[in-house]
């Protein structure tokens, strides 16, 4: 790696570390505030517990060659054939992916909000970052799918499709939480939490490129754009159909809007980042009704947001990836000449992630619930998390 | 001696402070509360969901006073807390035993 590049991965990779306490004022100021340093604190958990998992066989496991397509090996085992001769553009890539490894199971937080017990949270994070996180990764950065000819440029399915299904999966052994959802406790932390996401992405994306190069540049813009363009979006939606262009909308729509363009980043441009963020502004806007409609209780609506961004940003590559614009070897979308195969392969590594993560997760939470227990008490719920988690209040008065 | 309790729109309370300050008021007291009365509540909207708030932002005054100085603060009150709209408060009076002020120990009407 060059030094110019390896600067550009090593700011990237602590950009990208940003995101997760992003992530957590995001959520967390969205959530009640007698529950909201657990949100903080279930975030934050993962940015203890993931970077020595990740280290220790997380990155093996993930990224190293096996020719068997599904799981990489135990080569890398605590980073050991890991070394800085030359120019340490393999650790600088580590941590780089490690920060992804962090938030991953970090925006499954959002959707077991209110009700889930701090232990079962500890327990099924590394559980989950093993089972689930490390194969699809592999699967889709240098196995199967990937070999097949799908292509996802930061993310789209690995990340946002694969915690966004695991969240659903979860919510439904979790159960509904039994007081009715309220309005978020503070929108001023979601404006920063958003913020900072945005900030942290351009790292999380551009970084992808892992390197500095016009691939980068073109991710950066992308990024910039297609949260702009979701954003927009989904406040013009509320603001005709419920009356008012709403602070939560517009924060809700760039986060939409970076979660569909993580997948397409570095394989399109020109207007395509516009009609991407806004197309995905508009269906995660209607997205996030659904839960009343199918009955499950994905309290900050990660599946609306996450699985159903991230899926219409993979799906859309296949009509927008342009790879002479990059002068890359990956296959034309459909806009560009290169007929359904890209769209089909896209679906295939979707589907792929949606069932391997779906029942995986599915059955981590069913044995979490027939051992520990899942859930917190009736009282420690009506009392806030805050209190019978972690013995501390968010908000003192008179003090 | 009476106490003088009034329930305003938080955004009128500068107003109201300062005509009771005009009027010779010494002291008052402010709390943030809410309620609802014939006014209700509001609806917000989150996420396409529509949540409804009964219990509506309000402050509360607390004013101990002479007797004969009731009608004279309560109309200040009245006046400066009024816009005409529907929400616009209540004011009540009770009537109190004592009044003590701490730091000297004197009691009655002196310790208004």
């Amino acid at each position: 790696m060059e030094s110019g590049d390896l600067a550009w991965v090593l700011v990237s990779a602590a950009l990208v570390l940003f995101m997760t306490p992003g992530l957590a004022l995001f959520y967390g100021g969205m959530d009640r505030g007698r529950n909201v340093l657990n949100m903080l604190m279930m975030n934050f958990y993962c940015l203890l517990v993931v970077p020595v998992l990740w280290v220790i066989a997380g990155f093996s496991l993930a990224q190293t060659p096996f020719d068997n397509g599904f799981i990489g090996n135990f080569d890398s085992f605590f980073l050991k054939d890991i070394t800085v001769a030359g120019d340490g553009g393999a650790l600088a890539t580590v941590a780089f992916l490690g920060m992804f490894a962090v938030i991953t199971p970090a925006l499954i937080s959002g959707a077991v909000a209110d009700r889930m017990k701090f232990s079962a949270w500890a327990l099924f994070v590394p559980i989950w970052l093993f089972l689930v996180f490390v194969p699809v990764f592999k699967w889709v950065y240098g196995g199967w799918l990937f070999d097949r000819g799908s292509i996802d440029f930061a993310g789209g399915t690995a990340i946002h499709v694969n915690a966004g299904i695991a969240a659903l999966a979860a919510v439904m052994v979790l159960g509904a939480r039994k007081s009715d959802p309220s309005p978020p406790h503070s929108l001023p932390l979601v404006m920063i939490g958003t913020g900072i996401l945005w900030f942290g992405w351009f790292g999380f994306n551009a970084g992808s490129a892992l390197a500095a190069n016009g691939q980068a540049a073109q991710a950066f813009m992308n990024t910039f754009l297609a949260a702009a363009a979701a954003g927009l979006a989904w406040m013009f939606v509320e603001w005709k159909r419920d009356g008012h262009p709403t602070t939560l909308g517009a924060a809700s729509g760039v986060v939409a809007g970076l979660v569909a363009i993580t997948p397409a980043a570095g394989y399109v441009s020109g207007p395509a980042p516009v009609v991407i963020g806004l197309v995905a502004g508009i269906i995660c806007c209607y997205a996030v009704r659904l839960k009343k409609k199918f009955g499950y209780d994905d309290a900050l609506d990660v599946v609306g947001v996450h699985f159903v961004g991230g899926l219409v940003g993979s799906l859309l590559i296949g009509f927008f990836a342009n790879p002479s614009f990059f002068d890359a070897d990956f296959d034309e979308g459909i806009f560009y000449g290169g007929g359904g195969k890209l769209l089909v392969e896209q679906l295939i590594a979707n589907v792929a992630a949606i069932v391997w993560s779906f029942v995986i997760t599915y059955l981590i939470m069913v044995v979490l619930k027939k051992t520990i227990g899942v859930r917190v008490n009736a009282e420690a719920e009506a009392n806030g998390l805050d209190l019978s988690e972690h013995g501390e209040t968010a908000y003192h008065s008179g003090s | 001696m009476k106490l003088i309790t009034a329930v305003v729109k938080p955004f009128k309370l500068d107003d109201v402070k300062e005509s009771l300050k005009a009027a010779g008021v010494v002291g008052i007291t402010v709390t943030e509360v809410k309620g609802f009365g014939r006014q209700g509540g509001h609806t917000e909207t989150y996420r396409g969901a529509e949540y409804k708030i009964d219990f509506l932002p309000k402050v509360k005054l607390e004013i101990l006073a002479d007797a004969p100085d009731v009608d004279r603060i309560v109309d200040v009150i009245s006046a400066a807390a009024n816009t005409g709209k529907i929400g616009d408060g209540k004011i009540w009076i009770t009537d109190v035993e004592t009044v003590i002020r701490v730091r000297t120990g004197e009691t009655g009407a002196s310790a208004i």
